[in-house]
């Protein structure tokens, strides 16, 4: 085939197609609605989609292709994960509290991209307030694994993840607070990264950690994650008291580096390895299975081809990352979700008495339980009593995790791992056991309590009869970003995971 | 340590949210597994150690640090566009049913 299809192209090369003016932005985004409203995933939500909007955003950008007045996306569709608000989409946050909900402003990212030329598709379908591992926790139904639709896509940017591996879009923004981004991506084979807490603004991001949530890209190469999040971050500090005062990056800029010179001292990259998730030895063990310490290897393997050393590091307290984030996300998503009390908007309950009633039955009929039980456990681990045990306990050991990140990268340049213990499982087999959910989170939540960037790109498949991705997680130091994505572009250079598709073809 | 149902009722009642009598005995069950897993973290030694509320707090040492901005308004008035997806307003007002008698 001398021409790839539109949903073949990847970011960068739709951007240049647009320029080079062979197809039109218009043309383009009736291609992916077209794609979009004829999909089965559940990957956008219902009413996620408005052509009218997009096509009008659409002729916009052709006027400025037309004009040579665009910016470096302009054109390109993307999708958002339904959690930034959008002026002109509905935005609900996969909650009924939110049905319908018209935010009057836009989310600094969604700004960001908008101000480079990218069009918007519609609004991608996520688990409720970004609470979940497996995207069946929205109010607007699951989302299916394009891979396989017996599975889940992962969480909690489920749609998004799906709707790129789906080729409905060239790439779409997630969320991550303790594995959003990087758990969907790997279970959908696509890239995705998670910057440095702070990097990206989290104005206009319906919050759910404040001291957790990022914003990020997803798309199918590692170059590609690299041209967004460098329009996507960058200081905005009159609007979100924690965007850091540092400025915007390219992080595309380092992609070509060999990794023989791509250590921080100009020498070869060294990888850290830790121990108590993966040891070459004792095969697999933690609950790791073997089909992800086998494509595990095999991605080192290929690292040290082109370069690479290795270094076993240890993150002891890494350990107990999954009680100590699941009492301080829902310690922060107890306080972030008291402003949905039927009052300044969202859902009100139609049937109420006093106005503690009229909370209490709003709460009860908006809320579902997933977040109904995070916003209890939080209350419970801040109330009088428990503080110090549970919530400053937990603060504590984060910071002890912190630290073992930074002993470990006094050794090494980036961290290694694992995404999730296993391959995407079956839709409905841990629905009713939150803590199984939880559990599954291991790998990811560590980078996460540390504020560190961190992201998944597709390093084999499983041997099932429908083969299903397995991602790598690389896990960087603060700021460093750009080293992440050469290591993973370099990857991409010499593997084909990344390019293969649900329906066989290679983009 | 295991939850009772008068703990629930009573965090519910904090979080202002109403359950009803088979959610509060999921909500017992489910969340009593979860503190299952959560003792672990009793037992870690964190004697002397700072807690780390922040991400940008391990960044201590550094140049980059948490900021105040300056206490001036930024926004403007946009009342109106802020209050068109509130259930019930008047003159400019939210409505909440009566509060004093």
């Amino acid at each position: 085939m001398s021409q790839k299809e539109l949903h073949q192209q990847g970011v960068a090369e739709l951007a240049a197609t647009l320029r080079s003016r062979a197809v039109s932005a218009v043309e383009v985004a009736q291609h992916f609605l077209q794609r979009a409203q004829a999909d089965a995933h559940g990957a956008f939500l219902p009413g996620g989609l408005d052509p009218e909007v997009t096509l009008a955003q659409a002729r916009a950008a052709d006027a400025r292709l037309a004009a040579g007045t665009g910016g470096c996306l302009e054109g390109v569709p993307l999708a958002h994960k339904d959690v930034f608000v959008t002026r002109d989409f509905a935005t609900t946050a996969g909650s009924k509290m939110l049905q319908g909900y018209r935010s009057p402003f836009d989310a600094t990212v969604v700004a960001r991209l908008a101000e480079q030329g990218a069009v918007t598709l519609g609004k991608l379908n996520c688990d409720e307030f970004a609470m979940g591992s497996a995207n069946e926790n929205s109010a607007y139904g699951p989302v299916k694994n394009p891979w396989d639709a017996a599975r889940i896509p992962g969480g909690s940017s489920g749609g998004s993840a799906a709707a790129v591996a789906a080729g409905l879009t060239p790439a779409a923004t997630g969320t991550d607070t303790g594995g959003s981004i990087r758990q969907p991506a790997a279970f959908c084979g696509i890239t995705g990264i998670k910057p440095t807490y702070g990097r990206a603004s989290r104005y206009g991001m319906i919050a759910y950690a404040s001291s957790l949530d990022q914003a990020g890209p997803m798309a199918r190469s590692a170059a590609d994650c690299a041209t967004l999040l460098s329009v996507m971050c960058g200081p905005d500090l009159d609007r979100d008291s924690t965007s850091l005062d540092v400025p915007a990056e390219d992080f595309s800029r380092d992609l070509a580096r060999p990794l023989a010179t791509a250590g921080k001292d100009g020498g070869p990259l060294t990888i850290g390895v830790p121990t108590q998730w993966l040891e070459k030895e004792a095969g697999p063990a933690h609950g790791v299975s073997p089909t992800i310490y086998d494509t595990f290897w095999q991605a080192m393997d290929t690292l040290a081809g082109l370069g690479a050393r290795f270094k076993p590091i240890g993150l002891p307290n890494a350990d107990h990352a999954i009680p100590v984030y699941y009492i301080i996300a829902p310690a922060e998503a107890s306080s972030n979700l008291s402003r949905f009390d039927g009052v300044k908007f969202g859902h009100r309950a139609a049937q109420h008495g006093d106005l503690l009633d009229l909370y209490k039955k709003t709460r009860a009929e908006g809320f579902g339980d997933e977040v109904k039980r995070r916003i209890m456990i939080g209350t419970y681990v801040l109330s009088h009593g428990y503080y110090d045990a549970y919530y400053l306990q937990a603060q504590k050991i984060r910071r002890l995790i912190a630290n073992d990140f930074q002993s470990a990268f006094a050794q090494c340049d980036v961290i290694a791992g694992p995404v999730a213990p296993t391959v995407a499982w079956k839709l409905g087999e841990k629905a009713d056991d939150p803590v199984a959910n939880y559990l599954a989170d291991i790998f990811t939540l560590p980078a996460s309590l540390a504020g560190l960037p961190g992201m998944s790109l597709p390093c084999g498949f499983s041997a099932d009869a429908r083969p299903l991705p397995v991602g790598l997680q690389l896990i960087g130091n603060y700021l460093d970003e750009a080293r992440l994505l050469n290591v993973a572009h370099q990857f991409q250079q010499h593997t084909d995971f990344h390019r293969r598709t649900p329906t066989g073809d290679l983009t | 340590m295991s939850l009772t149902p008068t703990d629930i009722q009573r965090i519910a009642h904090l979080a202002r949210l109403e359950l009803q009598p088979d959610e509060q005995a999921q909500a017992l069950a489910k969340i009593n597994d979860f503190f299952a897993i959560v003792e672990q973290i009793r037992a870690v030694d964190t004697t002397g150690v700072e807690p780390l509320p922040h991400p940008v707090d391990a960044l201590a040492g550094t140049d980059i640090a948490l900021r105040l901005r300056p206490d001036v308004a930024s926004e403007p008035n946009q009342r109106e566009a802020n209050q068109r997806s509130a259930p019930a307003v008047e003159r400019g007002l939210f409505l909440v049913p009566k509060v004093i008698e």
